[in-house]
């Protein structure tokens, strides 16, 4: 007799999760990374954050916004965790525009905590105009706004290649093996010892890949790690009161002779 | 039970229950009587109430920190996400509740088609449940606009061009729509509007729908007429609440394991980047709830026929009970029509799958076998089968389980016609 | 105890614990519903205002915005230092010494919170009859330490938390 069963359910749903195969030929599948925060109970490499934190500064700020981030993130749990005293150092750094002031003028002064990271172009427009014509992304949702998230930023960041024979590029446009459709405007900025990381780390280009991508990964994210957290205890919980609410329903369905 | 007057006992709930019997109608729901068999199937009412009610809570909270406006949503969800107390917990329920709600809602229409809960003589509440279906439908479009992304964007644009396919005034009603000359700030404003009202319609549908559901009471899956209260059925409380609240509790743990741990993976990545009127996304492609039709809509070559298409695959369903011809309620005693129904869930969700590829080659063909096919079963199969099928012998009763008849099949059909 | 009675409180025991797991579970999930409404961490990461104070002369008074409130900076002159210290507690419905309300060796500067504590107004500055402020609502009059004098408002104006970063600066909050 056939009920409706669950097993015929899962087969055609399984039907349905077939590895989707849209992506075009020229694209090459991301490079997978072990990344600290992959996994149930994934945490940041605070270590890594700090020194994302720097290249992202010291290269890449110089074309891309992060205009939904504010250096007060900087010094909050989860995150890169700078002291307060980073956090108020590394806002003073930058000059920000504020006003207007009694005189109905508009001043610089230098940042403060809870300033928005500040953009290197007024808006998109001129952001697009100093660079080719190309707007280069905020990077604030950056890693959730690419298909492959994390692998897919930190491959094209390694992606880059001379062009294969018969593939010719326009001025301004590079070649590189993970990038949808292969061209993109940014050029490889990352050098090996580009960067002099605080720490002491060697700044190989894979090391700043990796580092700038983890960043990027809680800048977009920044409640990753309370999320983990909060979800363990919540599903335990859940556990819990499932496998008593399942005892309890035995024992008052036992009073009749239907079985539950 | 029920069908006995209620009489409250303390002297204050006399009074009240006088002036407003919402004590008998308390003592109604709690005492209700209910076919004891009712598989795990049947939990799904309890949870889509769930559903709706958290879609609510959630939506509420979200309103107050988000802002309506073209150049101020996208970031304003980013608010909720990065600044608002437990914001990205509230905002993240609301966007895999969505999922949820519409994994539950065809859990329960695939469990009424199995087991003819949409017959006679429950067809209001089955056609009530499309409404509220339908309604689901809009409300899940116009939220996914509200994040102002490129998805949120370009699936507005897609879906209300859908309108313009109208002959002679389907230009007018797009741009009246849009009340701009394309989606725009103003689109953005009514669908905020909009998407605040509709689960208020839905709740006044779901009372409906269970109001309609108590008159003849619940199907069960041996799909037979049941006395209440007999043998055969249990008070609503506790074993039914029980139950419900054990398959919720599971419900749940599934849902959380969305929301802590893949939030975004029922949602597609370009909704991440700033709606930008100028560049259209390479793929677009609805929530997978929609996806079936989405298919369908594109697997005809002609606009106005897909748009008639789409919206009829929906509005067949509104004549489903007619349609069947078959007095079997439940599928268990109805060897034919089970293959069929198999054939047929394997079908929508084929189509779901071909609403997620590109609508070009292989994946056109089979989506056009597959719309043709989703028509036939409706059309043709359901009642041609209810006429020819010999069905299995009913038991008379949920305790008895003998047969109609005894062992004799023809007999346990004519019998069971008189049910 | 009988076999039959341990059952018994065996299974109200099973209840028991399901309710109050059950009822832990819908606290758990209210507090975030209630929590959304606080200030926001946008919120709290503005509530320190700093404030350049060299340009304001003796008898003068700046009005900044705080938390979305007003905050008056007055440079009281020496005469009105004088005047506010001379004042007997007994004749103050909130008694509080002027010394209390500023900070050691910067007696001339009063911060306070420009909020009438009757029910929120912003009071005028060098009305009413104690030449303080003067809160047009309801009619309350504070003198020139800020402290209620006559009139429906029950307390002093509140200090707020504040402190001098240098000669010319006051951070507040």
């Amino acid at each position: 007799m056939a009920k409706f069963k669950l097993t015929k359910i899962f087969f055609l749903i399984s039907i349905v999760f077939f590895p989707y195969s849209t992506h075009s030929a020229e694209q090459t599948d991301p490079i997978k990374i072990n990344w600290s925060f992959k996994g149930l109970t994934g945490k940041f490499d605070r270590a890594s954050l700090q020194r994302g934190f720097q290249v992202y500064k010291e290269v890449c700020a110089s074309c891309h916004s992060m205009e939904y981030l504010t250096y007060r993130n900087l010094g909050e749990p989860g995150g890169p965790e700078f002291s307060e005293m980073e956090v108020k150092a590394i806002a003073a750094s930058f000059e920000v525009i504020d006003g207007p002031d009694s005189q109905g003028e508009m001043f610089t002064r230098p940042g403060k905590p809870s300033d928005k990271f500040v953009s290197p172009h007024p808006n998109k427009e001129a952001a697009a105009a100093a660079n080719g014509g190309a707007y280069p992304p905020d990077m604030s949702v950056l890693v959730k706004a690419r298909k492959g998230g994390a692998n897919y930023i930190y491959s094209v960041l390694v992606g880059y290649e001379d062009p294969p024979p018969g593939v010719t590029l326009d001025q301004g446009v590079y070649y590189n093996k993970y990038m949808i459709g292969n061209k993109i405007k940014m050029p490889n900025n990352l050098i090996e010892g580009l960067v002099d990381y605080a720490d002491g780390t060697e700044s190989t280009v894979d090391q700043m890949a990796k580092d700038v991508t983890t960043f990027l990964a809680w800048a977009a994210e920044p409640e990753l790690e309370e999320r983990h957290k909060t979800g363990v205890k919540v599903i335990i919980y859940l556990v819990l009161l499932t496998f008593l609410v399942y005892l309890s329903m035995k024992k008052i369905w036992s009073r009749i002779d239907t079985k539950v | 039970m029920s069908e006995q007057e209620y009489i409250p006992k303390s002297k204050a709930g006399k009074w009240l229950n006088d002036r407003l019997p919402i004590l008998t109608l308390g003592a109604h729901l709690t005492d209700y009587p209910t076919p004891k068999n009712l598989n795990y199937w049947w939990t799904f009412g309890g949870i889509l109430t769930f559903c709706l009610i958290t879609q609510i809570v959630t939506g509420i909270v979200l309103a107050m920190h988000y802002v309506a406006h073209a150049d101020l949503a996208f970031g304003s969800v980013e608010h909720i996400m990065r600044n608002v107390n437990y914001g990205w917990l509230i905002r993240y329920i609301h966007s895999n509740g969505a999922s949820m709600f519409f994994l539950a809602v065809y859990i329960h229409i695939l469990r009424s088609l199995f087991y003819g809960s949409y017959k006679s003589p429950r067809e209001v509440i089955w056609i009530i449940g499309l409404m509220i279906y339908l309604l689901m439908m809009a409300a899940a479009f116009l939220g996914y606009v509200l994040p102002w992304g490129q998805m949120s964007f370009w699936g507005a644009t897609v879906i209300t061009n859908l309108f313009s396919a109208i002959p002679l005034v389907g230009e007018s009603i797009t741009t009246w729509l849009w009340g701009a000359y394309s989606v725009d700030n103003p689109t953005l404003n009514r669908f905020f509007s909009l998407h605040y009202l509709i689960p208020f319609l839905i709740l006044g549908l779901v009372i409906l729908h269970i109001w309609a559901l108590h008159v003849p009471g619940n199907n069960n899956p041996v799909g037979i007429d049941i006395k209440k209260p007999s043998k055969d059925t249990v008070p609503f409380h506790p074993y039914i609440t029980i139950k419900d609240a054990f398959a919720l509790l599971v419900f749940m743990i599934i849902f959380a394991g969305f929301v802590f741990f893949t939030p975004n993976v029922l949602g597609h990545s370009d909704n991440y980047i700033p709606a930008n009127p100028l560049v259209t996304p390479a793929h677009i492609v609805p929530e997978w709830y929609l996806l079936p039709f989405y298919a369908i809509l594109r697997s005809v070559p002609d606009k106005l026929g897909g748009v008639i298409l789409m919206f009829g695959s929906i509005f067949i369903l509104f004549v489903l009970p007619w349609l069947d011809t078959s007095k079997v309620r439940s599928a268990v005693f109805r060897p034919i029509y089970r293959q069929f129904y198999w054939i047929f869930v394997f079908d929508v969700l084929m189509l779901g799958y071909m609403g997620a590829m590109p609508a070009e080659g292989i994946y056109l063909v089979l989506a056009r076998v597959g719309t043709i096919y989703y028509f036939l079963h409706f059309l043709v199969v359901l009642p041609v089968v209810g006429y020819l099928e010999k069905t299995d012998p009913v038991p008379m009763s949920i305790s008895d389980p003998v047969l109609t008849g005894g062992a004799e099949p023809s007999l346990a059909k004519k019998d069971n016609g008189k049910i | 105890m009988s076999k039959e009675e341990k059952k018994v409180n065996r299974r109200d025991f099973l209840y028991t614990a399901t309710y109050t797991v059950g009822a832990v579970g819908i606290g758990a999930v209210i507090w975030p519903m209630i929590d959304q409404m606080n200030p926001d961490k946008a919120q709290q990461a503005l509530a320190t205002t700093e404030v350049d104070i060299s340009q304001i002369e003796p008898g003068k008074s700046i009005t900044v915005l705080w938390r979305g409130k007003p905050v008056f900076l007055k440079r009281r002159t020496t005469e009105e230092i004088a005047e506010a210290r001379a004042v007997s507690l007994d004749d103050l419905p909130d008694p509080q010494k002027d010394e209390d309300r500023v900070k050691d060796g910067k007696d001339e500067w009063l911060v306070m919170l420009g909020v009438c504590t009757h029910l929120g107004c912003v009071p005028l500055k060098d009305k009413g009859d104690y030449k303080g402020w003067f809160c047009p609502c309801h009619g309350s009059h504070y003198d020139i330490s800020g402290r209620i004098r006559k009139g429906p408002a029950p307390k002093n104006m509140e200090i707020p938390k504040f402190e001098f970063v240098d000669n010319n600066t006051i951070k507040i909050g």
